[in-house]
C-alpha cells in the first residue's frame, strides 16, 4: 500500500474496545484522504442530526496520503465531526508533527466513538494502543499535558490534546498539537471533551510506503525548489509570517476594527508582521517537512518563550478589540493555546462583548464580579476575559459559546460577526467581494481558509482581481473551495497554493500512490467532498437562508478608509445565485441529481428532501 | 518648484535599507514610477501598489496629498 497505511484504528471509549480495521482503499482513493475520505467516513456512520456533545457523536481525526510522506509541507491532519458551535459538520486543520506520526505509527485515521466514563488519553506506539487514566493532567493547560505525557513516554511521542476549554465544552475549543498548533474552528475541543477524551500521544516507527520512491524524491525536490524561489512562499512567508498581512490588509481598508465597526486603523503597524519579527522573533517554527517555515517562536517581554501569533490572530485579540500593545496580544495568543482556545472565535467574542457594553446592552452590574472591563483597549481585560472564557467561568462563561450565542442573549444577534454561527475572519469583504462569497458558503460556517480568495483580490496569486469587482467571482471561489479541499485531503498545507498549482498536486500524489488521478479527476474530488459537505449540511437542517453574512456587511456601506464608498457593501445578492449555479445546485442551493451523478454521488439522490 | 507632496508608506523587506515612510516633494507630472526610481525599488520587485487603498499601477499620475503603499511579494491566510 501507498501513501495510505492501510489500517483505521476505532476506539469506543463508552466499553474501551480498540479495533484495527482495514481502510476500505476504493472509498479513500475516491475522497483522497484526510478531510474528503473523514466527512465520507462519518457521514457513513453518524447522522447529521446528531447532538454534537452527545455520546452518538463520532469524532475523527485523519491523515491524508501525502501526510508523513516525503513531500513538502507533508505532515497535517483534520478533524471531522458534528460541530457544536455551527451545528454544520466541522473540518478543522493542523500542522505541527503529530499528523506525521499517526501515519509513522500505522494509521490513516482515528475514529472515536462513545463517551469515557471518566477522563483518559489514548496512547498510541505503533501496534500498541491503550486507554490510559487521565486523572493527573485533566484540568491542565495544554503545556503542562503535553510536558506531563512527554515525560512518560519520551521527547519523541507527539502530543495532542485539550486544554481546560475543550474540558468545559466551551464552543470555541479547539484540539491542540505540539503545544502551539491548533485544529482550531468549530468547536472540536468540546466534541473531544465531551467523550472525557483529554489527549492522544503518538509514536511511530514505520515509513509511508512510496509508489515510486525515485519519483517522489525528484517531484518533491522540484515542488521544494519552486516553493523556495517563490518570493512569497520562500522569503515573504519565512520573514514575517502570515502576520506580514497586518499591513497589506489595513492598507487596502478592509482590515475590520472594533467588531466591524470601522475598516482601516493608523495603528495596525504597532501588531503588524513587521514589529513582531523586529521586536519579539526568536526562530522560525516550522511544521514537519515545511519549507516555508510560517510559523513563529517568539520571547515575551517577561523573557516567555512560546508560539507566536499568525495574521488572523493579530488582527482578533488586537485591533479588532482596539488592541495595540504586541505583547499583550502575543500573550493573548499564548493564553488562547495555552487554555485551547479558537483564537479567531475567542478575540471577535471580546469584541462582540465590547460592542455589546459600548450600546449599553451589557450592564456593568453584570461583570462587576469578575473585575474586568468590556472598555474597547482594555489589555488587562483581554487576558483576564481569556482565562475565564477557558475556564468556563462568571461571565465569560456566557462569552465562551461564541459570539453568536452571547449577542443573540442580549436581543442583537446582527452584532455577532459570524456566519452559521461562527466568527468569521480578518477581512471585511465589503472591499473584497470574492472573500464574503467564500464566507457565506463556507460549509463549515464562518470561514477564510477554505477557498482564500484574498490571494487573487488582493495579493494578486495567480493573478491579481479586482477586489470590488463582482463579476465572475463566483466561479473563481468555486475553483478555490475545490482546489483547497483537495489540498486539505491531501494532508498538505494550503500555503502551497504560492507557488504550486493542481498540476503539481497531481505529480506528488501519483508519485507516492501511484498513478491514479490527472488534474480533471483530482479537481472533481475536490468538488465531490465539497458538495458532499454540503449534503451534510442540508440533511442537518440548513438552508438557503444560512448561507449568508451578518447584516452589517450587506446593509452598511464602509464609512472611512481606503474602502470607503457608499456601493461598497457585500453583493450576496448577486454572488450567491451564481456560485448556487456554477456549482449545479438549484436556486436553493440543493445539489441536482445530475450533479451528484457527476460527481459520484449518486447513492446521496434523494438524500436530502426538496 | 514642489508641485505636490506625497505621503510614501514602505512595508515588509522595503523597510530594509529605508524608512518606513517618506513625505515626498515632487514635480507635477510625476508618477508612482518616479517614486519607485526615487526610493531606488525595482518596479518588478513592487507587487502590490495601492494608491489611497486603490489598486494602483506604475504608470498612474500622482497628485497633491496623493497617499502610496508599496509592498513586496507577500503573502498569508
Amino acid at each position: 500500500m501507498y501513501g495510505y497505511c492501510g489500517t483505521v484504528l476505532r476506539v469506543n471509549l463508552t466499553d474501551g474496545s480498540i479495533k484495527k480495521e482495514a481502510l476500505d482503499v476504493e472509498k479513500a482513493k475516491k475522497y483522497i484522504g484526510s478531510r474528503g475520505l473523514g466527512v465520507k467516513t462519518f457521514m457513513d456512520e453518524v447522522d447529521p442530526r446528531v447532538d454534537a456533545l452527545s455520546k452518538e457523536n463520532k469524532l475523527i481525526i485523519a491523515g491524508g496520503p501525502l501526510t508523513g510522506a516525503p513531500v513538502p509541507t507533508g505532515g497535517r491532519y483534520m478533524v471531522m465531526t458534528k460541530s457544536p458551535l455551527t451545528g454544520t459538520i466541522a473540518i478543522a486543520n493542523s500542522g505541527g508533527k503529530w499528523g506525521a506520526e499517526l501515519k509513522f505509527a500505522g494509521y490513516d485515521m482515528i475514529i472515536l466513538e462513545g463517551k469515557a466514563e471518566k477522563p483518559v488519553y489514548l496512547n498510541i506506539s505503533d501496534d500498541t494502543v491503550e486507554i490510559k487514566d487521565a486523572g493527573e493532567i485533566w484540568g491542565k493547560l495544554v503545556s503542562e499535558t503535553t510536558a506531563n505525557l512527554k515525560g512518560k513516554y519520551g521527547d519523541k511521542a507527539k502530543v495532542l490534546c485539550i486544554g481546560p476549554a475543550g474540558e468545559n465544552l466551551s464552543l470555541m475549543s479547539a484540539i491542540m498539537n505540539e503545544v502551539d498548533r491548533a485544529a482550531g474552528r468549530g468547536g472540536v475541543g468540546a466534541v473531544m471533551g465531551s467523550k472525557n477524551l483529554k489527549a492522544i500521544v503518538t509514536q511511530g516507527t514505520n515509513k509511508v510506503g512510496l509508489f515510486d520512491a525515485e519519483k517522489t524524491k525528484a517531484v518533491s525536490g522540484e515542488k521544494t525548489n519552486i516553493l523556495m524561489k517563490d518570493p512569497v512562499a520562500g522569503n515573504g512567508l519565512p520573514t514575517y509570517g502570515s502576520a506580514v498581512l497586518v499591513n497589506i490588509i489595513n492598507e487596502n481598508g478592509i482590515f475590520p476594527y472594533k467588531n466591524f465597526q470601522k475598516s482601516y486603523t493608523d495603528q495596525a503597524d504597532k501588531i503588524s508582521g513587521e514589529s513582531l519579527t523586529e521586536r519579539y522573533l526568536v526562530r522560525k517554527n516550522p511544521c514537519y517537512r515545511c519549507p516555508i517555515g510560517c510559523g513563529r517562536w517568539i520571547k515575551l517581554q517577561d523573557g516567555t518563550e512560546c508560539g507566536g501569533p499568525e495574521y488572523e490572530s493579530l488582527w482578533s485579540l488586537g485591533a479588532d478589540c482596539d488592541i495595540f500593545d504586541l505583547d499583550v496580544v502575543d500573550t493573548a495568543n499564548m493564553l488562547c493555546n495555552e487554555y485551547g482556545l479558537d483564537t479567531i472565535s475567542a478575540g471577535s467574542t471580546v469584541a462582540a462583548a465590547m460592542e455589546l457594553y459600548q450600546k449599553g446592552l451589557i450592564k456593568d452590574e453584570e461583570i462587576k464580579a469578575d473585575g474586568l472591563s468590556l472598555n474597547w483597549g482594555d489589555s488587562e481585560a483581554m487576558l483576564g476575559w481569556i482565562k475565564k472564557m477557558g475556564l468556563r467561568e462568571g461571565f465569560g462563561g456566557k462569552m465562551t459559546d461564541g459570539s453568536y450565542r452571547l449577542c443573540d442573549a442580549y436581543g442583537a444577534p446582527e452584532l455577532s460577526m459570524t456566519v452559521k454561527k461562527q466568527e468569521i475572519a480578518a477581512y471585511d469583504p465589503r472591499g473584497v467581494q470574492g472573500q464574503g462569497i467564500t464566507y457565506a458558503v463556507s460549509n463549515r460556517g464562518g470561514c477564510h481558509i477554505k477557498g482564500y480568495m484574498i490571494s487573487p483580490e488582493i495579493l494578486g496569486y495567480p493573478e491579481k482581481l479586482d477586489k470590488f469587482a463582482v463579476d465572475g467571482k463566483a466561479a473563481y471561489a468555486k475553483v478555490f473551495h475545490d482546489l483547497t479541499a483537495v489540498i486539505d485531503s491531501l494532508g498538505l498545507c494550503v500555503f502551497t497554493t504560492f507557488g504550486l498549482g493542481l498540476p503539481d498536486y497531481v505529480d506528488m500524489y501519483n508519485a507516492v500512490v501511484g498513478e491514479e488521478h490527472d488534474n480533471e479527476s483530482l479537481l472533481r474530488a475536490g468538488d465531490r467532498i465539497w458538495t458532499l459537505e454540503k449534503l451534510f449540511n442540508l440533511k442537518a437542517g440548513f438552508t438557503k437562508a444560512d448561507d449568508t453574512l451578518p447584516k452589517r456587511l450587506l446593509e452598511d456601506p464602509i464609512e472611512e478608509g481606503p474602502s470607503a464608498g457608499e456601493k461598497n457593501v457585500h453583493h450576496l445578492d448577486v454572488l450567491l445565485p451564481e456560485y448556487y449555479s456554477v456549482r449545479g445546485w438549484d436556486e436553493n442551493g440543493i445539489p441536482k441529481d445530475e450533479t451528484l451523478k457527476a460527481l459520484g454521488l449518486e447513492e446521496y439522490i434523494g438524500y436530502v428532501v426538496k | 518648484m514642489i508641485d505636490l507632496k506625497v505621503e510614501v508608506r514602505l512595508f515588509a523587506t522595503f523597510r530594509e535599507g529605508r524608512e518606513k515612510k517618506y513625505i515626498l516633494e515632487l514635480p507635477e507630472e510625476s508618477n508612482i514610477l518616479t517614486v519607485l526610481d526615487m526610493l531606488k525599488i525595482k518596479e518588478e520587485d513592487a507587487s502590490i501598489l495601492l494608491l489611497n487603498g486603490r489598486d494602483g499601477d506604475a504608470k498612474r499620475m500622482l497628485k497633491d496629498a496623493d497617499v502610496l503603499a508599496v509592498f513586496p511579494p507577500v503573502g498569508g491566510g
